[in-house]
């Protein structure tokens, strides 16, 4: 495990571990409390397996009274705690203090309503997000924000993390796609902010909760908008024989007007691995492709491909292939989605960076990350939500060569710090967490941090609920930050990633 | 100013009672003063929409209008980053020049509170967080702010966000910052995300429906894939001595065929496009034994800016009301304010109603509001009136979110000097 600073552990509460159990257990359901090592390990970590901690104990409150009470009786004594949906994040959200109980949301696992008239479902935390499409599909709605982990990640964590996913150009992300929340304070005040109408009154409360990666509160049921589901949808898949020649392309649509519905962007080195894993039909001899999907009706999604073509031809397009049917369609996702898994195949190990730059700056990003490359000698693959400039370089090593973890962690930081500098920010879809928290210096001066530092505070004024993430705890800019992978055993390697 | 709005608010006089800082760093300078020395100051940017809120007891006032002008504009990355009280209309030429906008379609207010167009500041627009006929579609002023500068109640130049759409790292303040109605920072610079103008726009028009029908076929309307911008029903409907509002003086177009009420459903886009989802909108909602009208681009694009702009209501002398409910409560609520004098417009396909509210009291305010709480919406005095200049609660909280925004407040502003009791006492 690498180190990693946190928080001053609170050495007396470990001393009182059995009684806080014997107390949490008055509040919830005796099964509900895990307080024993062999218990609380599978806890030990999220997606983020570079870290781990085992808790002082897990709980699972089953309804909001519960959770309001834990809370409360934390808050009493002093306790740290650790808020959990599916422990799919990225970014080590929802990494466990030794001295923090984690409070798993796994049993607020029921939609609770579904309302066409007027668009909206209201689901506990735990539902997954892609349940929430399956339960209105057949009417012909959906849910729009799809991170790639959408079958196994929570709604609630969804809102902590703010998620997007591939349509978040033209469909926003979690932010632009909730109604209302439920939520419990850190002194266990039970509270709705939004609700089931558009925006709401008095500060935007509900717009701050959401990426606050649970720091603010505990969300105990969320209502999000729903949408109709577009009439047709076809994709085409474009390779360019230059890394600018796609960056270009990709300028070129926006600026002719168009919001493609998905834009996503893959270098030489990512076809190949992709192509090889799920044999995708990419255009191998291209340095750069393209997957450009569109919807809308027949007429305008057909007229839309035309010109997407022409700005294609324009940039010097090496292939061009339309999606005929659904399935095709989804056969050039396929590869896309098997990104991270194929990199798994390529080299023992990789770490996968999330960071957000100007699209416009793509081609001089990437020049830059080939130059790094070299300098670190360690090969990279890119993924690039081109649509919102969400880059994902993957950096490719083996764990069992000397310095070379040190080496790669170099690498990913010098490339997040390159990202900030041409404008971008340090996260895209990941969070901060404590992945990136050292890092926010970068973008962030003391002023900036201290206004949110104290905006915490006006929601958890002893800092109980989830310390030690997201914002500097060393006040320098230590270089650290990615996904860790050994031998392509990721957490969840099941779950395709874009 | 008019002799009007001298008997609402505090006149200034001379120099030394308004500020006029010419940039940030005179911003930050000037507060820090104020906030050493104590003393409360009203943000001001055009004035266009001051008189929205609660009206201030400040002895300074801190004009912002010179801190104006585009920063950057990058058509193809899709954002326009610009001085906070650039003026909308100038924002709004410029993306004109490369055929995008500001999709949560700015509302001018100037009918409504002088009689004639007033646009007002970017920051007017961030600070009242109060968005067209488009937000079921695109969201709201809140979902296209990307990132801000600004000072806080202690003179310190803060920022957040960015100028991508995957903004945020740390908190979004960019979210809080909308709708505050400068009790949190006073805003520098704002980076707006901009979107591409629809080729064209065509509305279909459907005369003399009943309220129960119009709504019902709203919501069908929105719920389809056919991708609605607009769905409005604007009614003839009470009858209510002293109102202004006159839609068929509002609405004088060639190609409205009929008298009555209207039921208008927007689309936007290529022709090609509009036409083929008119047909499918028509076949899959049965519009078949209507009167219609359609209004053409020229003719539409008039249409929807009237909408948006409340130009039903200019120069009334009554107050106005925002509701905003969950679509499916809004026949229900309208019948609910029988017993009231009034005249309102239902936008949003049915999840905002605007109101005329003709002799109103605060008692009868109140007696709203609990019915607007009570189907899950809120509302909000947009206009003061002779009838009722004043009422305690502009705009709806309960008091868990209120003690979360005190604490908020006190944040970003500990000594409450930044718009006081702008939005609610204590905030």
């Amino acid at each position: 495990m690498t180190k990693l600073m946190m928080p001053r552990i609170d050495r007396k509460l470990l001393f009182r571990k059995e009684t806080v159990i014997a107390n949490l257990k008055k509040i919830v359901k005796a099964e509900n409390v895990l307080g024993h090592e062999d218990l609380t390990r599978p806890y030990e970590t999220d997606a983020l397996t570079a870290y781990k901690q085992q808790p002082l104990a897990v709980v699972f409150p089953e309804n909001t009274k519960e959770t309001s009470k834990i809370l409360a009786y934390c808050n009493q004594e002093r306790i740290k705690v650790v808020p959990r949906g599916a422990g799919t994040g990225l970014s080590g959200g929802a990494l466990p203090l030794a001295d923090g109980i984690l409070l798993c949301l796994g049993k607020f696992n029921k939609i609770l309503e579904i309302d066409y008239n007027n668009r909206y479902v209201v689901a506990q935390p735990g539902v997954t997000n892609l349940s929430i499409t399956q339960a209105v599909q057949a009417q012909g709605f959906y849910y729009a924000p799809d991170p790639s982990s959408q079958i196994a990640c929570s709604i609630g964590g969804n809102v902590a993390e703010n998620s997007g996913g591939v349509h978040s150009l033209k469909y926003g992300t979690t932010t632009n796609n909730l109604l209302g929340v439920e939520v419990v304070l850190m002194d266990g005040t039970i509270s709705r902010l939004g609700g089931k109408t558009y925006d709401s009154e008095g500060y935007d409360l509900l717009g701050l909760i959401t990426g606050s990666e649970g720091l603010l509160c505990v969300i105990t049921e969320v209502t999000v908008k729903i949408l109709k589901k577009p009439q047709t949808v076809k994709a085409a898949l474009i390779g360019f024989p230059t890394i600018e020649n796609g960056g270009n392309c990709v300028s070129d649509i926006i600026a002719s007007g168009i919001i493609p519905a998905g834009m996503e962007m893959m270098d030489k080195a990512l076809i190949h691995a992709t192509d090889n894993f799920v044999k995708a039909g990419y255009p191998r001899d291209a340095e750069s492709m393209l997957i450009v999907e569109l919807d809308g009706t027949e007429t305008e999604v057909t007229e839309l491909i035309e010109r997407v073509c022409k700005i294609a031809k324009k940039n010097k397009s090496s292939s061009i292939k339309i999606s005929t049917s659904d399935k095709q369609r989804l056969k050039f996702w396929a590869g896309r989605k098997a990104a991270f898994p194929a990199c798994g195949d390529m080299a023992p190990d990789y770490y996968c960076m999330d960071g957000t730059i100007p699209r416009g700056k793509l081609a001089e990003v990437l020049k830059e990350i080939g130059r790094l490359s070299k300098k670190y000698n360690l090969p990279v693959a890119n993924a690039f939500h081109a649509g919102d400039g969400n880059l994902h370089p993957l950096i490719m090593y083996d764990a069992n060569e000397k310095n070379s973890l040190e080496k790669t962690e170099k690498f990913g930081a010098d490339i997040l710090k390159y990202c900030v500098k041409v404008g971008g920010v340090l996260t895209g879809e990941h969070g901060v967490g404590v992945e990136k928290r050292e890092l926010m210096c970068e973008m962030f001066n003391n002023n900036d941090i201290q206004q949110q530092i104290k905006i915490k505070k006006a929601f958890d004024s002893s800092s109980l609920l989830n310390p030690g993430k997201v914002y500097p705890i060393l006040r320098k800019c230590a270089e650290e930050g990615r996904v860790h992978v050994h031998r392509g055993k990721t957490r969840f390697s099941n779950i395709p990633r874009f | 100013m008019s002799i009007e709005e001298k008997q609402d608010f505090p006149t200034y006089q001379g120099s030394d009672f308004i500020k006029y800082p010419e940039n940030e760093k005179g911003v930050s300078a000037l507060i820090k003063q104020f906030y050493e020395s104590n003393i409360p100051i009203e943000l001001v940017g055009s004035g266009s929409k001051r008189k929205i809120g609660k009206p201030l007891q400040c002895s300074k006032s801190l004009n912002l209008s010179k801190l104006s002008g585009i920063v950057e504009y990058l058509p193809e990355e899709l954002y326009v980053k610009v001085k906070a009280c650039t003026p909308i209309k100038l924002i709004e030429e410029e993306l004109k020049k490369n055929k995008q906008q500001l999709a949560f379609e700015p509302i001018d207010f100037g009918y409504l509170f002088s009689g004639k167009s007033d646009y007002g500041t970017a920051a007017g627009q961030v600070a009242c967080n109060i968005s067209g006929p488009r937000r079921f579609k695109v969201g709201s002023v809140r979902d296209h702010v990307l990132g801000f500068r600004g000072v806080n109640g202690k003179g310190e130049i803060i920022k957040s966000g960015g100028i991508v759409v995957k903004n945020v790292t740390g908190y979004d303040l960019s979210k809080l910052i909308c709708g505050s109605y400068g009790t949190l920072v006073a805003l520098t610079e704002i980076t707006f995300k901009v979107l591409p103008a629809p080729e064209g726009s065509k509305t279909l028009v459907i005369h003399n429906l009943k309220l129960e029908s119009a709504i019902d076929l709203l919501g069908q309307a929105i719920n389809s894939s056919n991708d609605i911008s607009g769905a409005i029903f604007l009614p003839t409907e009470p009858e209510c001595a002293g109102s202004e509002m006159n839609i068929e003086k509002t609405f004088k177009l060639n190609d409205l065929k009929y008298r009555g009420s209207l039921t208008a459903i927007r689309m936007e886009g290529s022709k090609k496009s509009i036409d083929e989802r008119m047909q499918n909108l028509r076949n899959e909602i049965k519009i078949i034994d209507y009167d219609i009208s359609f209004l053409e681009k020229y003719q539409s694009e008039i249409f929807w800016n009237k909408v948006k702009n409340l130009e039903v209501f200019s120069s009334t002398k009554n107050n106005i009301i925002r509701i905003v409910i969950p679509p499916s409560h809004c026949v229900h609520l309208l019948y609910q304010l029988i017993s009231t004098k009034f005249k309102y417009y239902v936008d949003w396909g049915g999840a905002l109603i605007w109101m005329e509210a003709c002799e109103l009291t605060e008692e009868i305010f109140d007696s709203i509001r609990k019915k607007v709480v009570k189907l899950e919406g809120y509302m909000s005095m947009i206009k003061p009136s002779d009838h009722l200049r004043y009422v305690e609660e502009v705009f709806t909280i309960n008091r868990d979110r209120f003690n979360i925004s005190q604490n908020i407040k006190k944040s970003f502003d500990p000594k409450r000097i930044l718009n006081p009791g702008k939005m609610y006492t204590g905030i």
